[in-house]
């Protein structure tokens, strides 16, 4: 069984593969947009040297590695299941001998096995060579940095499958889903390091698990987060990670009571 | 004569398929809204760590951002076609518009139209006011008669530079990624451009005009500044028809390559 799970795997990643000429353009785009945060936070600081605990130069290498890790974990899941919904295929993947939602997270690892090899690698090369970057010197970081990005796309597509699976319950979510990648750029970190924020919104962030996709990693790796802390900070990964797997069981009990196809 | 027909029609439509789905408007408008809000949190946020962005105080940055809004909003309502490429071209709708005598791009821009957007102009315009009068900017009925002229070069900039986007999908059969993309660029016009380095200001300003889209038409109503931005102000119109003429034409070419998906 686990073998076809893996065929899902590859048969995204071999998908991805075919169109991977539209990932060139997107990676020039990235660093055109890594550059305007980076010139657009050079104004910002002016002439001081470090906001919010952020360095110059480490809030260089946050924009960068932000940005790069939001280029392997984005996906549009919510949006594949909720086509899939509302154009009514979906009666057909329930009947197959597999668990839907899990099948979606694989196609969703392909296509970022796909996204890490083919474009935040690439990418994050190229912009070294742009802007300077500070790279970790430490192997640990490094290594730890990988595995907290694993949990940046488990928790970004737990979010995504959450939101996808709104669709049965008011079939036509296209709002959600804009509202939902908006909130999870800004409140991620991507834009603004959570740090930044006024100090209610700060503590409000604290207990939602967007930070935990990109704020906290890109933290750690800019070494802003010492590296004791580091093992907290994947704590809490995996702990959003479990918590999250709660709300989509209930949803996914809830939406297949009351899935009702509109023709298919 | 026959096109403000159709539009009337689309719109009875429009109205017809919404109400259907009568939440779902609403919670597309606290959507576009929440959009907004979120630049302008940015935009708080940075303001509350340095007292001047380039040169450029939080009222007018606002103010510009206030401005940016309105275009923005008129954009959305009528060129919204953010997933031409998939339904048009790989699920072969456009053959079902071709078979219309119609205008291609009017067809595909009004079954696309989206009032709710308008709401974000609407909010920007107030949001502009609250900066003019802050500011105590001078205000003349002449003011007005411009904003007009200049949003709607404005608009035109932004919907050429879509339809340009969007007929990328004729020539090249995979579903391309950059729509997506280049609606991450567009938000570095709302910016002063003069704290970019020369290379992206100049693409910003010339090559994907963004920048007359934001920073440069708001600049005119504000105090001016060294580089003087506001000179180029009135060039918005000349712009948009020069941006939405070259759109169209790029469209047009398009159409007469395109050989349906097969399917």
């Amino acid at each position: 069984m686990m073998s076809a799970y893996l065929d899902f795997i590859r048969i995204r990643f071999l998908m991805m593969l075919a169109y991977r000429v539209n990932y060139y353009s997107g990676i020039i785009i990235y660093a055109i947009n890594i550059g305007a945060y980076y010139f657009l936070w050079q104004a910002i600081y002016g002439e001081q040297e470090s906001l919010a605990g952020f360095t110059v130069p480490q809030m260089t290498t946050y924009i960068a590695v932000s940005w790069m890790a939001r280029a392997f974990y984005f996906n549009n899941l919510d949006r594949e299941i909720a086509n899939e919904i509302r154009d009514g295929s979906v009666a057909v993947q329930l009947i197959r001998p597999y668990n839907y939602l899990f099948v979606k997270m694989m196609q969703g690892f392909g296509e970022g096995l796909f996204r890490l090899l083919l474009f935040m690698v690439p990418g994050l090369l190229i912009v070294c060579l742009i802007f300077p970057v500070q790279l970790p010197a430490d192997p640990v970081v490094w290594l730890l940095y990988l595995v907290m990005l694993l949990f940046s796309f488990l928790i970004n597509s737990q979010i995504n499958i959450l939101t996808g699976l709104f669709a049965f319950f008011v079939e036509n979510n296209e709002g959600m889903m804009r509202m939902k990648r908006v909130m999870v750029d800004l409140f991620s970190g991507v834009v603004v390091p959570i740090a930044f924020f006024p100090g209610w919104l700060k503590s409000t962030m604290e207990w939602l698990p967007f930070q935990a996709i990109t704020y906290l990693p890109s933290s750690v790796f800019t070494g802003r987060t010492p590296l004791g802390e580091a093992g907290g900070v994947l704590g809490l990964q995996v702990f959003w990670f479990l918590l999250l797997l709660l709300p989509i069981w209930l949803t996914w009990r809830a939406a297949r009571k009351r899935l009702f196809v509109q023709g298919g | 004569m026959r096109y403000a027909v159709l539009f009337w029609e689309y719109i009875k439509n429009y109205a017809k398929t919404r109400l259907t789905y009568r939440a779902d408007f609403w919670i597309e408008v606290a959507s576009d809204l929440l959009f907004q809000f979120v630049n302008l949190i940015f935009i708080l946020v940075v303001f509350q760590h340095t007292p001047s962005l380039g040169g450029w105080s939080e009222l007018e940055v606002v103010f510009v951002y206030g401005f940016f809004m309105i275009p923005y909003g008129l954009f959305s309502t009528f060129f919204g076609i953010w997933n031409f490429s998939e339904r048009y071209i790989v699920k072969g709708e456009m053959d079902r518009v071709l078979t219309r005598p119609a205008h291609s791009l009017f067809q595909v821009l009004f079954e696309n139209i989206d009032p709710p957007s308008m709401v974000g102009s609407i909010v920007g315009a107030g949001i502009m006011a609250y900066c003019w009068t802050q500011m105590g900017l001078p205000f003349h009925l002449t003011d007005l008669l411009l904003m007009l002229v200049l949003v709607v070069g404005a608009t035109l900039i932004y919907g050429g530079l879509y339809t340009a986007l969007n007929a990328v999908s004729f020539y090249s059969d995979a579903p391309t990624g950059i729509v997506p993309l280049m609606y991450n660029i567009q938000n570095y016009g709302r910016y002063p451009v003069n704290i970019y380095n020369k290379l992206i200001r100049f693409v910003l300003t010339w090559l994907l005009p963004f920048a007359f889209v934001g920073v440069i038409p708001a600049s005119y109503f504000l105090e001016k500044k060294s580089d003087d931005l506001s000179q180029l102000a009135l060039l918005t119109p000349v712009m948009g028809l020069i941006v939405f003429g070259l759109g169209l034409a790029f469209w047009n070419h398009g159409v007469k390559k395109y050989r349906g998906a097969g399917s």
